[in-house]
């Protein structure tokens, strides 16, 4: 009894001077608090779980033997269930490919930024319509590159983006010679 | 809702009625004071009930013989139409019954567009419509994926590759959707478990939407407020209901011509090729019902713009009610906003033409000229034809023009006295 009216006397009080905090007010602002950390903390789990798995993790390297390629063809492998091309380029094409003013191209890039130095006839990209992920065609297009078939984005035969939608170049992912005749990507 | 209070007649029913008022519930939908002038545009609300409900069920049927992994999705699907008892006829429902009720929901909504039925007091019931139908092609999409063919590996490719025109995030929420480094397995997995969930949160929203509805009443053809019951209203059931019985059943003949006579005319053949990461096919499109939304995603040259224009020809949708500034509903009495109504069908219906085609030349320039038509329609358009435009004039109630033999001028009322 005496403390309901402790309370309810100081609510009183409280009601005039307004705005001071109340004990109350820390409890509700603490419990809030605690809860949104908690749903926080069990909510991430339930959105993180979405994420690629460590198996899907695990298929990060892929090894490709390039000795069968003969300059001007190219082949197509798997990595990380995206196609990469493996163009080996006859000099013509490079040479074509360095000629492009980079004021004509809408992601500037340089081709030799996109090999590796003293490996310039060897082109590794992620075969990936950097628009909305097609499978670009090769040999086709208005730039003796790729053509992406689904909304027809221009690569040229550095596989940067010449016309279309898209909006950058193909991607070079991480690759390394090991030696003369494989490549490791990833 | 319906004045009366229910009193069950037997001990029991009252017993229980007392405790769980569903009879009160089951009286109130019988009773439900309807227009008496709605004409067959209004019956394809039962229709999508019926659309929904079938999906539902041949969906469950499917899922007991399907297989959601990437290496026997494809192979399972085939396993129903070869192995399974009736196999092809379920799929071939479920299939069709996709295309059947997005052919009944674009009626639906432009039955709402032409006589207003979006406008005061009816927002939320549009609001909740629209979530619907966003649901919808959510789940459409999500099960177009699941026979893993080349038009849903593709498919699943182009429309997860949306998230990735987001900037800063997009790539990484790209990659959160897949549960891989591309369209994989996960991806199929998850997309499964998600088309299943889909259909049960459209039911509760279809819920909503009734109950919402149920609040002010049915719009009607002349799009005038009436009263409750009145000599303007007939009980839902038994009018109604024998009403929206035989259209369904006209429904359900053509429903039936697709399911067994061409039941593969609205798909893909390429999506009896099973998916191969390696190989786009040579020209992918979208289900006949997302091509308008296609079209404009391809008109604008920019990923990111593209996105953007894509999703607000839906969400301008959302904003409509107050959008159309005119307080007359029923585009029966307004003559010029009805001119724009049949101008924006064709568009839309443009749209999903050239959608279908390849994304160069004419169609591309139709394409784009069709865009921006169709905003126009939604921003420029009702707003400033709402405020220009000069009205029919509207009648009294329902039963006036009928017995007077038309709206006579000195019968009806100025729309702005009591609209």
């Amino acid at each position: 009894m005496v403390l309901s009216n402790n309370y309810i006397i100081s609510t009183l009080q409280m009601s005039k001077e307004e705005k001071k905090v109340k004990r109350r007010d820390f409890l509700f602002t603490a419990s809030y608090v605690v809860g949104a950390v908690g749903i926080g903390a069990v909510i991430w789990p339930m959105i993180d779980q979405m994420n690629p798995d460590k198996a899907q993790k695990a298929l990060a390297t892929t090894e490709v033997d390039i000795s069968q390629i003969e300059p001007g063809k190219s082949i197509t492998v798997l990595w990380r269930g995206k196609p990469v091309f493996l163009k080996r380029r006859t000099p013509e094409e490079i040479q074509e490919a360095r000629a492009v003013s980079l004021d004509d191209l809408p992601d500037p890039q340089k081709d030799e930024e996109r090999v590796k130095e003293g490996k310039d006839e060897w082109l590794v990209m992620l075969g990936v319509c950097t628009h909305l992920g097609c499978v670009p065609l090769k040999d086709k297009g208005d730039y003796n590159g790729w053509f992406c078939p689904c909304h027809g984005s221009h690569y040229d035969v550095s596989g940067r983006v010449r016309k279309g939608p898209a909006p950058t170049n193909m991607e070079i992912p991480k690759f390394e010679f090991v030696d003369n005749n494989t490549i490791k990507i990833g | 809702m319906s004045e009366h209070e229910y009193v069950p007649k037997s001990k029991a029913a009252k017993w229980f009625n007392d405790r769980l008022p569903l009879l009160t519930l089951g009286a109130h939908l019988t009773d439900y004071p309807t227009p008496k002038n709605l004409n067959y545009w209004w019956t394809f609300g039962g229709i999508l009930t019926f659309c929904l409900i079938t999906q539902i069920v041949t969906g469950i049927v499917l899922a007991m013989h399907y297989v959601a992994h990437a290496d026997l999705a494809f192979g399972s699907v085939e396993h129903i139409m070869r192995n399974v008892n009736y196999g092809w006829l379920i799929r071939y429902i479920h299939s069709n019954g996709a295309s059947m009720f997005f052919l009944a929901v674009y009626i639906h909504i432009f039955r709402s567009l032409f006589y207003g039925s979006y406008k005061s007091p009816r927002e939320i019931i549009w609001i909740l419509g629209l979530l619907i139908y966003l649901l919808m092609m959510a789940a459409a999409f999500l099960g177009y994926v699941l026979p893993w063919g080349q038009m849903s590996f593709w498919g699943a490719t182009v429309i997860t590759n949306l998230f990735s025109a987001i900037p800063l995030v997009g790539d990484s929420i790209t990659t959160w959707l897949w549960g891989a480094y591309s369209v994989d397995n996960p991806t199929l997995n998850r997309f499964f478990s998600l088309h299943y969930l889909f259909p049960f949160l459209i039911l509760g929203l279809v819920v909503l939407h009734i109950w919402a509805l149920h609040i002010p009443g049915n719009n009607n053809p002349v799009g005038i407020d009436i009263k409750k019951p009145s000599k303007d209203t007939v009980p839902f059931h038994p009018y109604i209901t024998i009403k929206d019985a035989f259209a369904l059943l006209m429904f359900m003949i053509i429903f039936a011509g697709f399911v067994f006579f061409s039941p593969n005319v609205l798909g893909h053949s390429d999506n009896y090729i099973p998916a191969n990461p390696l190989v786009t096919p040579a020209h992918i499109v979208p289900e006949w019902y997302l091509l308008p939304f296609y079209a404009i995603l391809r008109s604008v040259p920019d990923k990111l713009g593209g996105v953007i224009l894509m999703f607000s020809a839906i969400f301008i949708l959302f904003v409509l009610p107050w959008l159309d500034t005119s307080k007359v509903r029923s585009a029966v009495f307004r003559p010029i906003y009805r001119q724009f109504f049949w101008i924006l069908v064709i568009d839309v219906l443009m749209l999903g033409y050239v959608g279908a085609m390849p994304a160069e030349g004419v169609y591309l320039a139709l394409a784009r000229v069709g865009t921006i038509y169709y905003f126009l329609h939604f921003i420029v358009v009702l707003p400033v034809v709402g405020l220009l435009e000069k009205t029919d004039p509207i009648p009294m109630s329902i039963s006036e023009p009928v017995i007077t033999g038309g709206a006579e001028p000195s019968l009806a009322r100025k729309i702005n006295e009591k609209v």
